[in-house]
């Protein structure tokens, strides 16, 4: 399909698993019934030990996390189930909608196809994690352009966008339509708008 | 909510429905459930003043928002028509999703928050009547409160942005008045509602008041909650319609790590309704989705097929045309007239059959439930349309009564009618039942598209009859559908022909001979509505037809449209709505819709027009595109859409519906079928159910509002149904191919 995010082949492909044997920070076992499933396993206070075989570790929005489950889990029910950033959504589980878009290591990608292992070493920027002190402009321009309607495509939508204004900071027609997420509701010409108009805010703002 | 204000000296705006139907707004001093509160705002000084306002000492705003959100926008509409006569700066006021709000009054089923459902064309008629009262009343409150503290006659007393004030210009802030008012005895008339000319949120451009948390991932829709030591579920259903399953290997999926017990669901009989669970299945429960997922995976059933194992598309495109070939058996919906007189004395006969495919709602989010069910109580969380129906069932379902029920709207990743039944609800029941825990239901979208309640299947025959004159004098419509009215006991005593058409609809009362007919087309296909159930189901046809006559009789087709609309006038029983079909309305919308696209302009370009109306739910809509054939490809150039909704309540919201109406009319008019083969549906996922990407939708929708103070209408059904003809219109002129079978591209690359 043209325009389909970094695909997860691609990745595998050049995925660096972490050297077993590191000496890391690592913290306690990773449940899926945390009282507070998004905070991150603290870096600071854990003793430093060996991390067990088979535990993969990855970053999410910047900090890191380990995964000691099933390796072929794919990082969308990671996201979700384990660490509760449901901004990413399931849309059709085979990569074809686009609605769980991530970044991973920069790059957009499917997380429903993207299994833990292909993950793990690696950069994952979530829609939660999009924003520093203030909105991303393509959040910002989301916003004013009022794109949403039933708003569940939208991060990921949004995820797509960011990537193509990394590459392409002024967009022309062939790069907004290579675009192949999905909306059911049918907002494409306000996400036209509003990708045009985050790409104004980027440049003003670099100016 | 605190600031310990007694709560036996608050009152309420008591809203309940009725045994009639009619809501009641008055006060009482039933406790009206509290409102939500945004986890920002707990523990702020607020005061509630009705089950939809809450007024912080500071004088923010909190308006309750009581519609099911499911993209609509109802989230920001609805409590505009309260802050506007509330009398508040928008600015300052938040937006929080009311829960359902059940009550009983005296026995009888009601709701403190009035209709919640959203089923396409009661919402906005409905809240714009209630919840404007709800929002004067409330005001009201404010103003005897100032009265009061200042000594002084209320009718002397004026609001202005959450401000009461005086002849002299005194001041006080609703902030500072909140407690005083909640203390007060209600008004027990309702208030007088503002003049138009006074609005000032009615009508202005707003952005959807929830947008920064859906921007930021924070939004939770129904399958993004969770509870404290709950399961996750996933059910593999039978393929085959009506099927049951026979036995099920599932060694290999209990080894699966985290999958904790597999319950197996009943199907339906071929006979009953379908009120509870869809489909025969096997419900895998786990510890999380993935694991749920992988246990699915490994389940080795087989199925024995249910009463339908020969029903393909095929099949019942055949007995369909082979009904109206016969043509007895027929079941009258509507004559006018003389018919068959009027086919003796016509100068020329018409004839054309049109053919429309199932589809399936495929919202983005798809269905499913999370569901605690306790002792004597339960929590459903859930992206609902049909709160009511979603209560019924799990008091059906547990024996809990449903004033123990508590029922959560979070917001919807669309719905388009797939939510308005909540056999997902049922199988949550089912399964938390089974697994003595809360559970969460996901369906996947395999599940979503291959069991769905589709949008019914049918062929049309138009004949048309004219005169010396050209002039349209009689028209037939046949309908051979699998009727939407199947094994679904809400609507059992509808006549089988409701949903696949409408004795009143056009051009009834337009022509001078008249009839229209149903054939009832048997089918184990589940079927509902879909998005505008009815217009978006015979539209085609009828806009098609027209064109063809236009064509026939060497005509303008909009100055056959208009002249078959004739003077203006209304016409009584209009379909789906009480009011009245104004032909000068329509003929307003299709007049601009032309001028817009340059509809008399002469091209040279090989881009061809087409263009078609249709009345929906009391709006009145045109659309036109203007396209061209870039090899096998259709580009669509310019879309153009026209409405009359009455007063336009939220320009940005409207203008959002309707491009989304639009693009969802373009996707399932070139691209979308539900086919059934050897008694299942062929269609599993998006690859094979290919929604509109970006790349084929037009680049703009240039929406047009006709300027109106009538009663606003709901919007977002309106944009679909005209869209299919105006699209093979436009193909017709482009390509002098005429399609009469839905979807449109395959027919179109077939016949090039």
């Amino acid at each position: 399909m043209n325009g389909k995010p970094a695909s997860v082949q691609r990745m595998h492909d050049d995925a660096t698993i972490p050297p077993r044997n590191t000496l890391i920070a690592i913290a306690t076992e990773e449940t899926s019934m945390q009282d507070d499933p998004a905070t991150p396993e603290s870096a600071a206070s854990p003793a430093e030990v060996a991390l067990d075989p088979g535990t993969l570790q990855l970053g999410i929005n910047g900090k890191p996390y380990f995964h000691r489950g099933d390796p072929s889990m794919p990082l969308l029910w990671y996201l979700r189930d384990t660490l509760r950033l449901t901004g990413t959504k399931y849309g059709c589980g085979i990569g074809a909608c686009g609605a769980c878009t991530v970044l991973i290591d920069g790059k957009a990608a499917h997380a429903c196809e993207t299994p833990m292992l292909a993950a793990a070493g690696r950069q994952v920027t979530t829609i939660e994690g999009l924003q520093g002190e203030v909105l991303h402009p393509v959040q910002q321009a989301w916003i004013e352009e009022d794109v949403v309607n039933c708003g569940f495509c939208q991060a990921g939508q949004i995820m797509a966008a960011v990537d193509l204004l990394q590459r392409k900071p002024a967009p022309v027609e062939s790069d907004l339509t290579a675009i192949g997420n999905l909306c059911r509701c049918g907002s494409y010409p306000r996400i036209r708008r509003a990708i045009l108009r985050a790409a104004e805010l980027i440049r003003t703002s670099n100016r | 909510m605190s600031g310990g204000v007694d709560e036996s000296r608050r009152r309420f705006l008591h809203v309940g429905l009725c045994a009639s139907g009619a809501l009641l707004v008055g006060f009482g001093h039933a406790r009206a459930q509290s409102l939500p509160l945004a986890p920002e705002l707990i523990g702020d000084d607020l005061t509630q003043l009705s089950p939809f306002v809450l007024i912080e000492r500071d004088n923010r705003v909190v308006i309750g928002a009581r519609g099911c959100e499911t993209g609509q926008g109802v989230i920001t509409s609805l409590p505009m028509l309260i802050a506007e006569e509330l009398d508040v700066d928008w600015s300052r006021v938040r937006v929080t999703q009311l829960p359902y709000g059940y009550i009983e009054n005296n026995g009888q089923p009601g709701n403190r928050y009035g209709n919640q459902s959203s089923d396409g064309h009661r919402t906005i008629p409905l809240a714009w009547k209630e919840l404007r009262e709800a929002g004067a009343a409330t005001r009201a409150l404010l103003v005897a409160a100032a009265a009061r503290v200042w000594s002084l006659p209320a009718a002397e007393l004026q609001t202005a942005s959450g401000h009461v004030v005086a002849a002299d210009g005194r001041r006080l802030r609703y902030g500072t008045l909140a407690r005083t008012a909640a203390s007060l005895p209600a008004p027990v008339t309702p208030r007088a509602l503002k003049d138009p000319d006074a609005f000032h949120i009615i009508g202005k451009p707003t952005r959807t008041t929830d947008a920064h948390n859906i921007v930021t991932g924070r939004t939770r829709y129904g399958s993004d909650e969770y509870l404290s030591g709950m399961l996750f579920a996933v059910i593999l259903r039978c393929p085959t319609l009506g099927g049951a399953l026979e036995s099920c290997d599932e060694s290999a999926a209990r080894k699966v790590v985290g999958v904790r017990d597999i319950v197996r669901i009943e199907g339906n009989s071929a006979d009953a309704a379908l009120d509870g669970p869809l489909a025969a299945g096997i419900a895998v429960i786990a510890d999380n989705t993935w694991a749920a997922i992988e246990g699915r995976r490994a389940l080795v059933p087989a199925w024995t097929p249910g009463p339908w194992p020969e029903e393909s598309t095929a099949l019942l495109s055949a007995r369909a045309h082979a009904l109206l070939d016969a043509g007895t058996d027929g079941i009258s919906v509507h004559s006018e007239g003389d018919m068959p007189g009027s086919r003796r004395r016509a100068r020329l006969k018409l004839n054309a059959r049109y053919e429309v495919p199932f589809l399936a709602h495929a919202p983005m989010e798809t269905p499913g439930a999370l569901i605690e069910i306790r002792q004597d109580s339960a929590l459903l969380i859930a992206s609902l349309q049909d709160p009511d129906g979603a209560s019924r069932i799990i008091s059906e379902m547990t024996g809990l009564p449903r004033t123990v029920l508590e029922i959560r709207l979070p917001r919807s990743g669309g719905s388009f009618g797939r939510r308005l039944r909540n056999d997902f609800v049922a199988e949550a029941v089912l399964v938390a039942k089974a697994s003595a825990k809360p559970v969460k239901l996901l369906w996947l979208r395999e599940d979503d598209i291959a069991h769905d309640f589709y949008r019914p299947f049918g062929v049309h025959a138009l004949a048309a009859t004219l005169d010396r004159n050209n002039r349209v004098a009689g028209w037939s419509h046949r309908c051979a559908a699998t009727p939407r009215n199947n094994r679904n006991a809400a609507i059992a005593d509808d006549p089988i022909w409701k949903g696949c058409m409408q004795p009143d609809d056009f051009p009834t009362g337009l022509v001078a001979h008249l009839e229209k007919t149903f054939f009832a087309l048997e089918s184990g296909m589940p079927r509902d509505g879909w998005q505008a159930p009815m217009p978006a189901f015979d539209a085609f046809a009828v806009q098609c037809f027209i064109d063809e006559i236009a064509f026939a009789t060497r005509r303008d087709p909009v100055q056959l449209r208009l002249e078959m609309l004739g003077e203006p006038r209304e016409l009584a029983n209009a379909p789906d709505a009480s009011t009245a079909f104004d032909t000068a309305r329509m003929a307003q919308v299709l007049r601009v819709c032309a001028e817009k696209i340059r509809w008399s302009s002469r091209r040279t370009d090989g881009h061809g027009l087409g263009i078609a109306c249709h009345y929906t739910s009391g709006g009145y809509v045109a659309h036109a595109f203007e396209i061209a054939m870039q090899g096998e490809k259709l580009k669509i150039h310019r879309a153009v859409c026209v409405v009359d909704v009455g007063r336009v309540i939220n320009p940005l919201g409207l203008e959002a519906q309707l491009i989304g109406g639009t693009i969802d009319g373009i996707s399932s008019a070139l691209n979308l079928a539900i086919t059934v083969k050897d008694g299942r549906v062929q269609q599993r996922n998006f690859p094979d159910y290919r929604l509109l990407p970006m790349a084929q939708a037009p680049a703009a929708v240039e929406v047009h509002a006709i300027e109106s103070s009538r009663d606003p209408v709901d919007a977002d059904e309106l944009g679909i149904a005209s869209v299919a003809p105006a699209l093979a219109n436009a193909i017709f002129a482009t390509t002098t191919v005429r399609i009469r079978k839905l979807p449109l591209m395959p027919e179109l690359l077939r016949m090039l």
